[in-house]
């Protein structure tokens, strides 16, 4: 009798686990679940399972304790509610569970297919461990052996809140072709110590390689193929315990069948500034690889093996470190800022480098001062730029109206992280787009661009400081934790392709006839900087006349508004040709994706699989935000039914801009904007994507009920 | 110091741009002294920079032939430190109230002093808010409201209910303050005394770092403090060193008597100087080869 419990136990979690539908949680614990209720919720998983869950969706919401708010595609399961259905422990409800499995009604289906999962050709590697143990040592060193060995990486990383301690994420994806996102799983999972193994053990695919150190921990038999090395053994050995996590990172490039000769490579050049311990480090690498090549040389796991022939050019560079690179490419001389997660690292390579450049840096009191500065030295002459998070970028928004008010020329980079107040520092978040676009005391004319991948950091930043000189007009560039922070490998930069923009000088004149803000058809007009002989004037955050004289007459007021916003529509046709926007796939298609910022990859990724399975869909991704390409953008709305609008934030900000935008072309062609809200402090899975493409595919062919989204 | 050929006189320094300011108020003595002081120098105008924040003082740069910069309320020594840092070249002036400098950017104070930037500060100092029309500020004593002459008549009653909690208040003391957070040049000044402030600011545009200067510049409308100061104003002691902190520590808190003069001096590296060390050659904004070599640090 026990046996057959607990096995029904265990089974009924596996398909619990699998069961696509939907539960309300319920905080007060399920085992104070009335009969009622479990009879409510089965009828839920009931109804969902065969179609008809709408009717029930009323009463189902009823009888939860919650609002709706963790499940955004109908018939899918939240995961907190497998939860809910494992504890229930109700014999009814297992019957009803074997009732589902036994008629197969349980796995999502649609014409026969199935939404797509899994890594493609590439393979996750997830390392997890206490922040002081090396994880991210050894994950930077894998991640740069694999691109010398010419594969193609992608990496993700969580921090610690603490300073010391707390738990580390590295995660890296490589492969032979470009990789586009984190991936859907984890294929493989390094384990340091018992922490590292029990925070991630669940999120390893079924048959997924565990590697750990059996000097630490001795987990049980999951169902993962184990390869356990005695890491901690083998220093000792040595007497050289820091050597630790080089034998690990050997014995990983064995696992996975990079070559010794390149982990040396990258040993000598970052440990290089050892030198008397280099030989030590070599051999510690040395032996892992060998402890692994002796024991599991006939059973290593499947990997994505070398490219052959010339390997490419390739940068291994984090976004913030590209964003930084563009910003000086672009001729930026001056940087004031104040530390804030995920924007210091910018901050403090802009310290390093700015000075060979004979630019300057300044770290500030705050983020009010840390704007204001830039807009000192913009106004002086110098190509100015600050950085920040969303806090700091709350702050700076008085000053932003200034600039746009003075038309002093200067790019704000907010790197957005979950919120609000101070959130969640070191998770992503795509939600600062109202506030980029809109914040401030009334209408602050401003460009607002968003990078779509690391390699588009340099460009956007590039393009940023060209609009902000050429219109004199601040720039916001929306960048993300995840985007800052990850490591890819991008092709090489063509510097000579750069073409920068100057700010618009005056003639000289020196009869004080100067007009600072002469109203002109582009609305752009001469900015002199101070020290040319005579050009005086004043940089006026009051209204202010054409000579920069306050000025409150209805008429000044009327044309400087619109001399400042015809800057904004001027740069609007010069956008359609600029390349800030993407558009691909089956022009077709009656499925579109629309998005901004780094959920690109996924998208690109999801959208390879679906169009391989037969789905017909095509995406647009734009980079400048304000303006927005319009031509381009209604030309990709024309023959679409429904648009996806993936975003990291709640309330679907770009869904509502668009909606808002182009209602016209959406109320004609009767376009149903899908909202695809993420707010859980972590990127798009392009699972995620695919999921909602084959709902929206399946609500298209008249197959399903309308996806249900939560409210914008 | 760039001499221009012709000598620069008022006329020159004088903008179309009238004066906004009220009969009798503090700030035209000190824009007199200002544009004295740019003539006494020979400062060449194209390379002076005004800076200024929100209020009555604020409208400053407007006022002069000079290059000038009109920010946002509290923030001047951020927007100034930027300008200075840019360009070196340029002699910068800051310019605001009381309300500015001590409530909204109080924050910015000490910074600008420990940096050391090279910057001139004037602080037009009425213990008061003149803009917004008459509320107390951090400098207002405690019977502020009693002794405001409140001309506009309706006025006298928004000034009480709670805001007579200003009574309870201490004040700040701009000049302790300014010795506490390291600023290298600390002096006071009254428009009424326009011959001493013309000397206080030559010798604060010559010094080589930040200098704070209160000037104490009634507002005849909200607050006429004139008689009061012209009672109380007095040199600082003939033999004052004013190398001594210290000592200047002790001036600044005797507040029955307002000194005027330099309470304290000394030569600190200004921050600009230190960056200029840290910096190579300033390189054309389009700089491939050095961004190339950036690049090429990684290359996998
Ligand atoms: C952010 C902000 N808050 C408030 C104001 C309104 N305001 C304008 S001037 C001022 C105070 C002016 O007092 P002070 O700085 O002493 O200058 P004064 O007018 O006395 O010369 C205030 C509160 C503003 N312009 N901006
Ligand atoms: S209100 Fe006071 S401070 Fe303002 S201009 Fe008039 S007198 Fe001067």
């Amino acid at each position: 009798m026990l046996c057959r419990a607990s096995l029904q136990t265990a089974r009924a979690r596996r398909i619990a686990g699998r069961l696509a539908t939907v539960l309300p949680t319920n905080p007060a614990g399920s085992q104070s679940l009335t009969k009622r209720r479990q009879f409510y919720y089965i009828q839920v998983i009931l109804a969902a399972k065969i179609g008809y869950f709408c009717r029930f969706r009323a009463r189902a919401r009823s009888i939860a304790d919650r609002p709706y708010v963790a499940f955004t595609r109908g018939g899918q399961v939240a995961a907190r509610c497998r939860a809910t259905v494992e504890s229930l422990n109700s014999p009814l409800l297992f019957f009803v569970i074997e009732f589902l499995e036994i008629t197969g009604r349980n796995r999502p289906q649609q014409r026969g297919r199935t939404v797509e999962t899994g890594n493609g050709d590439s393979i996750v590697i997830r390392m997890g461990g206490e922040s002081g143990e090396g994880i991210v040592t050894i994950g930077e060193i894998f991640v740069l052996v694999a691109a010398r060995a010419g594969l193609e990486v992608f990496t993700f990383r969580t921090y610690p809140a603490e300073i010391m301690g707390g738990h580390v994420v590295y995660q890296a994806r490589v492969g032979r072709n470009k990789v586009l996102s984190d991936g859907d799983d984890i294929d493989a999972l390094v384990a340091l110590n018992q922490e590292g193994y029990d925070q991630h053990i669940h999120e390893l695919r079924p048959g997924g390689t565990l590697i750990y150190d059996s000097g630490e921990l001795q987990p049980p038999d999951d169902g993962h193929v184990h390869y356990p090395v005695p890491v901690t053994e083998i220093a000792q050995q040595m007497q050289f315990m820091r050597g630790k996590n080089l034998v690990m990172v050997g014995s990983l490039l064995a696992l996975f069948g990079l070559p010794l000769v390149k982990g040396n490579e990258v040993v000598e050049a970052k440990l290089g500034k050892y030198p008397a311990l280099l030989p030590t480090n070599l051999d510690s690498l040395a032996r892992g690889y060998q402890y692994v090549q002796e024991h599991y040389g006939e059973r290593l796991p499947t990997t994505v093996g070398l490219p052959e022939g010339e390997r490419e050019e390739r940068l291994v560079i984090s976004g913030n470190q590209a964003a930084a690179i563009g910003a000086l490419a672009a001729g930026c001389r001056f940087y004031a800022g104040y530390p804030i997660t995920p924007a210091t690292t910018l901050m403090e390579f802009m310290a390093q480098q700015l000075p060979a450049l004979g630019g300057k840096m300044i770290q500030t009191e705050d983020e009010i001062a840390a704007i204001s500065m830039a807009i000192g030295a913009s106004y002086a002459g110098a190509k100015a730029m600050t950085a920040t998070s969303g806090p700091g970028f709350a702050l700076m928004i008085e000053a932003l109206g200034h600039a746009s008010m003075t038309e002093v020329p200067l790019v704000i980079v907010d790197v957005q992280r979950a919120g609000p107040s101070t959130g969640m520092p070191t998770k992503t978040a795509q939600a600062d787009l109202f506030m980029a676009l809109y914040a401030g005391n009334d209408e602050a004319p401003r460009f607002v661009l968003a990078p779509d991948s690391v390699e588009d950091c340099f460009h956007q930043m590039v393009n940023a400081f060209n609009l902000a000189e050429k219109y004199q007009m601040p720039v916001v560039v929306l960048s993300d934790q995840a985007l800052s922070a990850r490591v890819e490998t991008i092709p090489a930069i063509d510097l000579g392709a750069i073409r920068l923009t100057e700010r618009l000088k005056p003639e000289p004149v020196e009869d004080g006839s100067y007009r600072r803000y002469l109203i002109t058809e582009s609305g752009i007009s001469p900015m002199a900087i101070p020290g040319m002989p005579g050009m005086f004037y004043t940089a006026e955050g009051l209204e202010h006349s054409e000579k920069g004289s306050p000025n409150y007459t209805p008429e000044t007021h009327r044309s400087m508004t619109e001399k400042r916003h015809r800057k904004v529509d001027t740069a609007r046709q010069e956008i359609q040709r600029l390349p800030v926007s993407d558009r691909w796939g089956d022009s077709e298609a009656e499925i579109g994706i629309m998005g901004w910022g780094s959920s690109k990859g996924a998208v690109r990724e999801a959208m390879a699989r679906v169009s391989a399975n037969n789905i017909r869909v095509e995406a647009f991704y734009t980079r400048s935000l304000l303006p927005m390409p319009d031509g381009l953008i209604r030309a990709f709305l024309q023959g679409k039914r429904a648009i996806i609008v993936p975003e990291l934030n709640y309330r679907g900000m770009f869904a509502n801009v668009i909606e808002h935008r182009y209602g016209r072309e959406i109320v004609k062609n009767g376009i149903r904007i899908v909202h695809l809200p993420k707010y859980d402090g972590l990127p798009f899975r392009p699972v995620d994507i695919c999921r909602v493409v084959h709902q929206v595919a399946r609500e298209l062919a008249g197959r399903v009920l309308k996806v249900w989204t939560p409210g914008c | 110091m760039i001499t221009t050929e012709q000598k620069l006189t008022i006329k020159d320094l004088k903008s179309a741009v009238k004066p906004i300011w009220c009969p009798g108020c503090g700030d035209y003595g000190v824009l007199n002294a200002v544009m004295k002081t740019i003539i006494g120098l020979q400062l060449d105008p194209s390379h002076v920079a005004m800076v200024s924040g929100i209020g009555c003082s604020g409208r400053f740069p407007a006022f002069v032939n000079a290059y000038g910069f009109h920010g946002v309320h509290g923030r001047a020594l951020p927007f100034a430190s930027g300008v200075k840092l840019a360009n070196p070249d340029l002699t910068v002036f800051v310019l605001g109230g009381d309300g500015d400098a001590f409530s909204i950017g109080a924050g910015h104070l000490p910074h600008a002093a420990r940096r050391n930037i090279d910057l001139t500060y004037i602080v037009m100092d009425n213990s008061i808010y003149g803009l917004t029309k008459g509320q107390p500020s951090a400098t207002s004593p405690a019977d502020v409201l009693q002794q405001s002459t409140v001309k506009y008549k309706g006025r006298r009653k928004g000034m009480t209910g709670m805001l007579n909690l200003a009574q309870t208040v201490s004040p700040v003391n701009p000049i302790a303050m300014a010795l506490a957070y390291e600023a290298s040049f600390v002096a006071r000044g009254f428009s009424g005394a326009p011959k001493e402030l013309h000397e206080i600011l030559k010798t604060a545009v010559l010094h080589r770092g930040f200098s704070l200067v209160q000037v104490i510049s009634p507002c005849t409308t909200f607050y006429d403090t004139y008689n009061y100061w012209r009672q109380l104003a007095q040199p600082l002691p003939a033999d004052h060193d004013c190398t001594d902190r210290a000592a200047a520590f002790r001036l600044a808190l005797e507040l029955d008597k307002a000194y005027l003069g330099i309470f304290y001096q000394v030569e600190r590296p200004s921050f600009e100087d230190q960056v200029a060390k840290l910096i190579a050659q300033p390189t054309d904004s389009f700089a491939p080869t050095a961004v190339a070599s950036l690049l090429n640090r990684f290359r996998r």
